[in-house]
């Protein structure tokens, strides 16, 4: 006889559940109308910011898929100081990610040295054609401006120096 | 005789609405069945919404879904057994079918009138069995076969309660007949109290959760859909159909859902009438003509009634394992009712 209150009780949460979604409305949004915000640390897409990338090729090469194409070149920028030499920099040709290769696993956010990749919660960039999810680096730098802020540092954290 | 509002109909015209009633009378249950209770109230219970978009509140989805399913490709197996793999579908919705056309809708509004109905209902409610075997086997598929069997043993253990649970109601009503079944329970009294007539849920509500228990199994709905588990079936006997013919196999699943409940709620809630004491009237001769266009409203109202408990249960709980469901069947349902049957009929000889 210990089974039948359970019986009853799986019954009453069936009940009250179809009770609060009546009177409460549901947990779930009705998705192309009503878009939830995801959470700030989700892994949406991964954004590059141009500028922090040395083209050193440590994500293309840690890339369990090797969905990263890296392609740059040397060019002299300004001294730093006045009377100094010119410095060669590496500026990026071509810096795309294959969206359809990718796992999402983060090795490369990881392994960057100089800050350029970044999660971005963005998730809506679904394409018709499998081609169309190789994004290039204007469509990833445009992806930057969807990272958010990076959370507060616990305290007595390491600050990163500079 | 059919007289509707007192006009009086030529027989083909009876026949023509008898055909267009049966139409309406599978058809329009398993609709609402679907868009209520399997589209709406499982989202509900499960807090999502279900579907929005098709029509207001997706009410037009099963339509949707329909056009659907006819657009598919036709894929029958290599192997299969051709003529069997079509047929089987169209047996199980025959025994549909056949199955409303013992329900009475109203004092007049009956598709036959059988002296023996209850008996006829339940021997054509199994062949339904013989369709699923015949889809299971002509699939040429092991799980296909394996979900026949499982279909073929639970509805031959399932059988046998729900008949047993029936005697007591016809012990208690002295007829087979479901129209006369239907006047005995709403003209009846209980201890002279008549306001509620004497529906057979009250006295017999032992058979009737035993019958209810074995409609479950019969329909295959959740706690006993061993046949169709996907888990570990694929989809049983359903496995190789697509298109049109899993159509026919979805409708008349909700049909039959529908049908049963009907007969279900025909047996123990009074069927299509009110209490006749509301109205004075004694006997089925008195019944006024316009309970031949609420009945059938009332039936559903019903029907819609039991449905919810059905799926309510259906979306509750887990499914049982094969053995259990059998010894439930056997050990349990089967003890009970004879126990029901003797127990009613000592009352009915000492009362």
């Amino acid at each position: 006889m210990a089974k039948v209150p359970g019986l009853f009780k799986g019954l009453g949460v069936t009940f009250s559940t179809m009770v609060r979604t009546l009177t409460k409305g549901s947990n779930t949004v009705q998705y192309p109308h009503v878009k939830e915000a995801p959470p700030i640390r989700a892994r949406g897409v991964i954004a590059l910011h141009q500028d922090n990338c040395t083209s050193c090729m440590l994500c293309s090469r840690s890339c369990p898929d090797w969905c990263i194409y890296i392609e740059a070149h040397k060019e002299l920028a300004p001294p730093r100081r006045e009377g100094g030499k010119p410095r060669q920099v590496n500026k990026l040709d071509r810096f795309d990610i294959d969206y359809a290769l990718c796992m999402y696993c983060g090795i490369c956010v990881e392994v960057c040295p100089f800050d350029a990749l970044f999660w971005s919660p963005e998730y809506e960039y679904s394409e018709p054609r499998i081609t169309d999810l190789l994004h290039d680096k204007t469509k990833l730098s445009e992806w930057m401006e969807t990272v958010p802020e990076a959370p507060e540092l616990e305290a007595g954290a390491d600050k990163k120096k500079k | 005789m059919l007289s509707l509002l007192a006009v009086e109909i030529p027989y083909w015209g009876q026949s023509l609405l008898r055909v267009l009633g049966g139409l309406v009378a599978v058809l329009l249950p398993a609709g609402t069945i679907v868009y209520l209770f399997l589209f709406k109230m499982m989202s509900f219970m499960q807090s999502r919404l279900g579907p929005m978009e098709a029509g207001p509140y997706g009410s037009l989805q099963l339509v949707a879904e329909v056009g659907k399913w006819l657009q598919k490709e036709d894929i029958i197996p290599d192997n299969a057994d051709k003529k069997i793999f079509k047929i089987a579908p169209i047996v199980v919705l025959v025994s549909t079918f056949l199955l409303v056309a013992v329900v009475p809708f109203g004092p007049d509004a009956w598709f036959t009138n059988f002296e023996t109905g209850v008996f006829y209902a339940l021997a054509v409610s199994s062949i339904s069995v013989l369709g699923i075997l015949m889809a299971g086997w002509a699939s040429a598929n092991k799980y296909s076969l394996l979900g026949g069997l499982r279909a073929a043993g639970q509805l031959i253990a399932y059988e046998l309660p729900m008949v047993l649970a029936v005697v007591g109601v016809v012990i208690q009503a002295g007829t087979m007949n479901l129209q006369q079944i239907v006047v005995a329970q709403n003209s009846g009294a209980i201890f002279g109290f008549d306001f509620l007539g004497n529906p057979y849920i009250l006295t017999q509500f032992v058979g009737f959760v035993v019958f209810m228990i074995a409609v479950q199994a019969e329909l295959t709905q959740t706690p006993f859909d061993m046949p169709i588990a996907e888990s570990e079936l694929v989809s049983g006997y359903m496995t190789e159909y697509s298109g049109f013919r899993f159509l026919i196999f979805f409708i008349s699943e909700f049909a039959t859902a529908g049908v049963f409940t009907m007969i279900a709620a025909t047996l123990f809630l009074g069927g299509w009438g009110v209490p006749f004491a509301w109205f004075g009237w004694s006997g089925i001769d008195d019944v006024s003509n316009w309970m031949n266009l609420v009945g059938p409203v009332i039936l559903i109202t019903k029907m819609l009634l039991l449905t919810f408990i059905v799926m309510w249960v259906r979306f509750s709980y887990p499914r049982f394992r094969e053995d259990q469901l059998q010894r439930f069947a056997w050990k349990v349902l089967i003890p009970v009712s004879l126990v029901n049957i003797m127990v009613t009929a000592v009352f009915k000889v000492v009362m």
